[in-house]
């Protein structure tokens, strides 16, 4: 069971370097954002995964402040480019 | 103990087809309104199906086959059930404010014919 944990979590990271293609070259700032967005999204599950394969509860919790932090970040940036600023 | 496996590896294998499907479209299609449609849902998805067969895995093992377990090992399926319910409603809330902010601040969607952006 070991060896599928070890070969979805190679196989996501594959997917994080695929996005990254769109977030270092995607023409504009928000294809840029959405990409990070979903990398972090993607980051979530591999941490997840990561715990799995070695056995430490502890990364559950470092991916669920990921999660928060990530859905903050993208919210701040997307109102940051809507208004021009981010506290009204 | 075979069936188990065979069950988690189905619900793995079906959230990473969707992930790939999100990044195909994430990379080929032609404009950011495209991009973000088939991002934004294909990554919930697929998320949600690789935690919900690691779910099954932790449940069966660890719960059910070793009762003697300590609680922070226990308690590791409430966590990820957690996990879910916020990729569940964050995820389509992030795409929508960002889809949001592009359509005010002016950009246009692709119509066919058009290069692609």
């Amino acid at each position: 069971m070991i060896e599928v944990f070890l070969a979805i979590a190679v196989l996501i990271a594959f997917t994080i370097l695929l996005s990254l293609y769109r977030a270092a070259l995607g023409p504009g700032v928000f294809n840029r954002v959405a990409a990070v967005s979903v990398i972090g999204t993607k980051t979530i599950v591999l941490l997840v995964i990561i715990g799995y394969y070695f056995e430490r509860p502890l990364f559950f919790d470092i991916s669920l402040l990921y999660a928060i932090l990530n859905f903050i970040g993208t919210l701040a940036f997307a109102k940051y480019l809507e208004r021009g600023e981010v506290w009204s | 103990m075979v069936i188990i496996d065979v069950i988690v590896t189905l619900f793995l294998a079906a959230g990473i087809f969707f992930m790939f499907t999100g990044v195909i479209g994430l990379l080929r299609f032609p404009d950011f309104y495209t991009r973000l449609h088939a991002t934004g849902k294909c990554d919930t998805l697929g998320e949600v199906l690789i935690i919900v067969g690691l779910l099954l895995d932790h449940i069966y093992y660890y719960v059910y086959l070793l009762p003697e377990a300590p609680l922070s090992v226990k308690l590791v399926p409430v966590k990820l059930i957690f996990l879910i319910v916020f990729i569940f409603l964050a995820n389509p809330t992030a795409t929508h404010a960002i889809m949001k902010a592009a359509y005010k601040t002016g950009v246009k969607p692709w119509k066919l014919g058009e290069e692609r952006r």
